[in-house]
Order: structure tokens, then sequence, then C-alpha cells
């Protein structure tokens, strides 16, 4: 049972209006297939091609000869390895400190009240009207002042300053029922108790939209990470391709390409229904 | 005087137990205080070198000379007027204005119509959410090569599409005239897939009586959109609108991959700018003093985003 939309069930139950549909649908459909997936499918199949097959005019839609060489270069030649390993321990690392200090934070200025709470809580707000990327330089400045440069706290540390996920997460911890934690605090329970066998496990939820954000916000970030690692071998996926673009073969830069794109695409399949709900639901919210 | 009547008549009804012995309650409040503070330090700590900090440094460089390694110096205005006569700051900001006001233009109609038209479709809904989203999840830096090659005049996808539909070819990217718009093609197209989903999730809340009313009141289906439709999603379009305003004011990375600010200047961004300064010319000075131009600006803007959500909130309360 689907609500009334803009057409109504009446209109769509003609003949006519079926008719429509139809060719809408088929339209979209279409569209939706050439606008998003055949450039995947085109970045995919390119890799394949031989290196003068992939500039060819008119080019061809399948490879003739399907290469694996474009994938099995880009692996060794531009040390993908090694960047993947970068960039995973880079997004790892982001999650587990933005994950373990703002939960606390947030469980501190939700539960806790700590003296000038709410004042933290403004100040941490307000961090939310400055546009992340006007403060990179002077943020690169003390991070090289702190002498984290090329080093993975440069990203780890600086992802916890997250005010949205940290007011994400203490208006979750706001909801929890008063009794519940004093009944948890009557037995015997200290804070850190509660948080973790009672606050925690009821804010699965919420969690998870936490960790797909830090995940996904360090994976794709360009302009942080190609300023704080000008060291080759630190450098993420994402820096390197750049670096490296200029003087590879195009096929081995296409096959770098989807490899870089895999790590993020596979995520969101995986928990696509979630992602998607928890965009749409966050939005009408405000 | 009524705050205190209304203290008086709260005192009145629960009267105040005996207080504790004061030494004790003190030394609880205290430990309660110092436990209050260790879970908070960690992100407290974070906030203050990576948000507050920066903030403040960026404003106080902007009126220093400053390198790296020597003492900085105070300079006044000259940075600001330094940036300010740079040929290319008149260049970055027209570029910038012209991106977000053609991101606006491109990239806000378009995923209208499509949530429009994806909440009309009674099949296969999945499916088109999930592949809508899927540039969203390609990292920036790749959707920016693939795109560059694209664009490449000789064996680029976008000139064959041209010449398979009898087209004239264009020089995309490396055209001066028509770089800025390649490169709006481009973040339209990785981005768009959250705002239709926002989109959507609008569309679904707007109660199915009032297209029944409309319709009963002889509305064709251009009217229902224009009287039922748009003032239904209003407010979710002007946050978008605000968010896209302030996220692509910031673009970069499209830029410094395919385009690297040519031909010409013709899509050096401000934060591309910024970027150049202080890498480029070692400037951090000018680098800081257009950080709080754009920090100025777009605050502005953040200030009204939140403003509307927060009231938009009590509304829905």
């Amino acid at each position: 049972m689907s609500t009334r939309t803009l057409v109504s069930p009446a209109a769509l139950a003609r003949p006519r209006g079926k008719a429509a549909y139809w060719t809408v649908f088929t339209t979209v459909v279409a569209l939706f297939a050439l606008a998003f997936l055949f450039p995947v499918y085109w970045m995919v199949t390119g890799a394949m091609k031989s290196p003068d097959e992939v500039t060819r005019t008119p080019p061809t839609l399948l490879p003739e000869q399907w290469h694996l060489g474009g994938y099995t270069d880009a692996w060794d030649l531009m040390q993908l390895p090694q960047h993947l390993w970068n960039t995973v321990v880079q997004a790892a690392g982001a999650w587990a400190f933005q994950l373990v200090l703002c939960t606390a934070a947030a469980y501190a200025l939700s539960r806790l009240n700590p003296a000038f709470g709410k004042v933290i809580l403004g100040g941490i707000l307000a961090t939310l009207m400055v546009p992340a990327q006007a403060l990179v330089v002077p943020k690169y400045l003390t991070v090289a002042d702190l002498g984290l440069l090329n080093d993975p706290l440069a990203i780890w540390l600086p992802a916890v300053a997250n005010a949205f996920n940290l007011y994400l997460l203490k208006r979750f911890f706001d909801q929890i029922p008063r009794d519940v934690l004093e009944a948890a605090e009557m037995d015997g329970a200290g804070k850190l108790r509660v948080l973790w066998s009672i606050v925690l496990p009821m804010s699965r939820p919420v969690l998870g939209v936490v960790s797909i954000f830090a995940l996904v916000a360090v994976w794709q970030d360009f302009l942080w990470p190609l300023m704080v690692f000008s060291d080759t071998d630190k450098q993420p996926i994402g820096v390197a391709l750049v670096q490296l673009s200029q003087n590879i073969q195009l096929t081995v830069l296409i096959a770098a390409m989807v490899i870089a794109s895999i790590p993020m695409v596979a995520l969101f399949l995986v928990f696509q229904r979630h992602i998607v709900a928890g965009i749409s639901a966050g939005s009408t919210k405000g | 005087m009524t705050k205190t009547a209304e203290r008086l008549a709260e005192v009145a009804v629960h009267p105040v137990q005996a207080p504790p012995p004061a030494g004790d309650g003190r030394r609880r409040r205290l430990t309660d205080q110092a436990r209050a503070y260790g879970f908070l330090l960690g992100g407290l700590v974070c906030f203050a070198l990576f948000s507050w900090y920066p903030a403040i440094r960026a404003v106080v460089i902007a009126f220093q000379k400053y390198t790296p390694g020597s003492d900085p110096e105070w300079v006044g205005t000259a940075n600001f007027t330094r940036v300010w006569h740079d040929p290319e700051f008149t260049a970055a900001w027209r570029n910038t204005l012209t991106f977000t006001l053609l991101a606006l233009l491109i990239g806000f109609a378009i995923p209208f119509v499509m949530a429009l038209v994806l909440n009309e479709l009674r099949h296969a809904k999945a499916f088109f959410r999930v592949v809508v989203y899927l540039p969203v999840m390609i990292p920036p830096v790749v959707s920016a090569l693939l795109w560059k090659w694209f664009y490449d005049p000789g064996a680029g996808l976008a000139n064959e599409a041209l010449r398979f539909l009898h087209l004239p070819t264009s020089n995309w990217s490396n055209g001066a005239d028509t770089a800025l718009v390649s490169l709006v093609i481009v973040a339209t197209w990785a981005n768009m897939g959250g705002t239709v989903l926002i989109y959507l999730a609008a569309l679904q809340s707007i109660p199915g009586e009032l297209y029944e009313a409309a319709e009963l009141d002889g509305a064709n289906l251009l009217q229902r959109i224009r009287h039922v439709t748009i003032p239904q999603t209003r407010f979710v379009i002007l946050m978008l609108m605000l968010l896209q305003i302030i996220a692509t004011m910031q673009v970069f990375t499209e830029p410094f991959v395919i385009t690297g600010g040519g031909p010409e200047n013709a899509t050096v961004t401000v934060l591309y700018l910024i970027y150049k300064y202080a890498f480029l010319y070692n400037d951090f000075g000018g680098a800081c003093a257009l950080s709080v131009m754009l920090l100025l600006l777009l605050g502005a803007f953040s200030a009204v985003y939140l403003r509307l959500t927060r009231s938009g909130e009590g509304d829905a309360a």
C-alpha cells in the first residue's frame, strides 16, 4: 500500500496512464544506466583494453581482448598495496579516535554535568559555522608545529574535532531514559561501566551512522592529506593517484582508479540500506 | 519578581532536605567534575588544537608576515591589500561565484526533477536509489580523473558522444570558456545522489490528501507541482540550497585535478588560490588573509543555515 503522490493511482490505472508510466519508467532506467552506470562500466573495461585501443576513435564498447595487465601493473608499478594500506590505517585510526573520544565527550556533556558544559557545547556547535576548508592553512601550521606532518596522527586527531558527529551522539544519549542509567548506578556501576554496558549497546544505530560518516570522510578527503603527507610513501591512495597520474600509462591509471574505488563502493553496497535510510532520515529533521 | 515567586512556590512544594555535610558534598562535587572532565578531555583537546586555535590563528596570521621557521612580523593590512591586487584574486572570486551559481542552476534543478520523477515510479525503487548514490561513493579524486579522461579532446568520451549525435565537439575542460561548466558537470554528477535522496524523503512526507484535494479542484499536473509539491518542500529546498552554496564555494579537488586552475586562470577558485599562496608562494599571511575572507562570507551563510534548522526543529516539535 503506497501513499498517494503527484499522480493518482486512478490515472495510472487507465490505459493511457499505464502507457505513459511505462514510457517514463523505461526512459528513466535508460537514463540512469547511461549517466551513472555507464561511466563506471567504461572505467572498469577501459582498464582492460590495450594501450592503443583505449585511445582509439571511435572507441570500442567491449575490449577486443581482455587484458588484466592494467590491473596487475597498477598494483605493482604504482605501489597500490602501500597506498591502500596507508588509507586503511588513516581511516581506521580516524574512526577509532573519533568513536572513543567523541563518544566519551558526548557522554560527559549529556550525562555528567561538567562545569561550563553549556559553554563547551556552544563552542563545539559554533565550529559548525566555520567552513572546514577555510581553516586548512592555519590547521596545517598547527599540525606542523606539533611535528605531526607525515604522521597518521595528522589525520586521526583533527578527525575527532567533528562537531556534527559529537552533537549527533550527544542528542542520542540525551534521549536515553534517566531511570535506566540510575538503576545501573544503584547497582553500583561506575560512570565508565554505565557508558560501556548500558549506553553504548543502546546506541548501536547512531554509532553505526557515525562510523560510516567517519570512514567515508577520511577515504574521500583529498586536500588535507595532500597538505600533510609530502612523503610519497605515506600518502593515501587518492593523493598518490593524482601525483602519479602525470607519467603513467592511461590503462594503468584507470585500473588504479578502479582499485581505489572498490573499498568505498563495496562498503556502500553492503550497507546501502542503512546509508540510504540514514541520509533520508537525517535530512527531513534537519 | 515572578522568578522569585516561582522559586518560593517550588520550595513550598518540595521542601529542601537537610543539606549533606558541606565538606563531603564539595569533595563529591569535585570528584564528579574531575570524572566529567576526564571523559571530556580528549575531545576538548582536539577541538582546541584543530578547530578553535586555528580559527583564531587564521585571523592573527592574516595580519602578519609569516614564514614557518622565522619569527612572525606584524604588517597590518598589507596581506589583504597585496592579495586584493593580485590579478588572480578577481579571477578566483569570479570563478568561485560563477561555479556556485552554475552549480545551483544545474546541480539544483536536475536532482529536484529527478526526485520528482522517481517518487512517482512504483518499480525498482531500490535500484534507482543505489544507482544514483553510486557516484557519491566513488572517491572524488577518481571522479575527477575519470572525467578528465572523458573530456580529453582526442579520444574523450564526451566528444565521442557529441560526434555520435552529429553535434559540434567542444574543448570541455581545455577551453577557457567551457572549463568552468565542465567542472560543474563533474561536481553535479559526483554529488547529486545525496541531494536526490534527501528530496525523495521530503516528497514522501507530503500528505497525499493535499494532492487529492488539488486534483478535485481541477489542478493539473504542473499546477499540483507548483501549488502543492514546491510549497510543501520549500524548507528542504532552502536548506539544501544553503548547504550547496557553502559546499560549492569550497571547491578544490576538481580544478586541482582536472584543469590545474587553467586554462588562463579560468578555473582558479578561492580555495585553490589559498593553497597556492601557502604551498607555492610560501606566503602564509596571504593565504590566511584569503581564508579569513572566505570564512566571513561562508560563516554568514552557515549562521543563517543553523538558525533556520533550529527554528525548523522548533516547528516540527
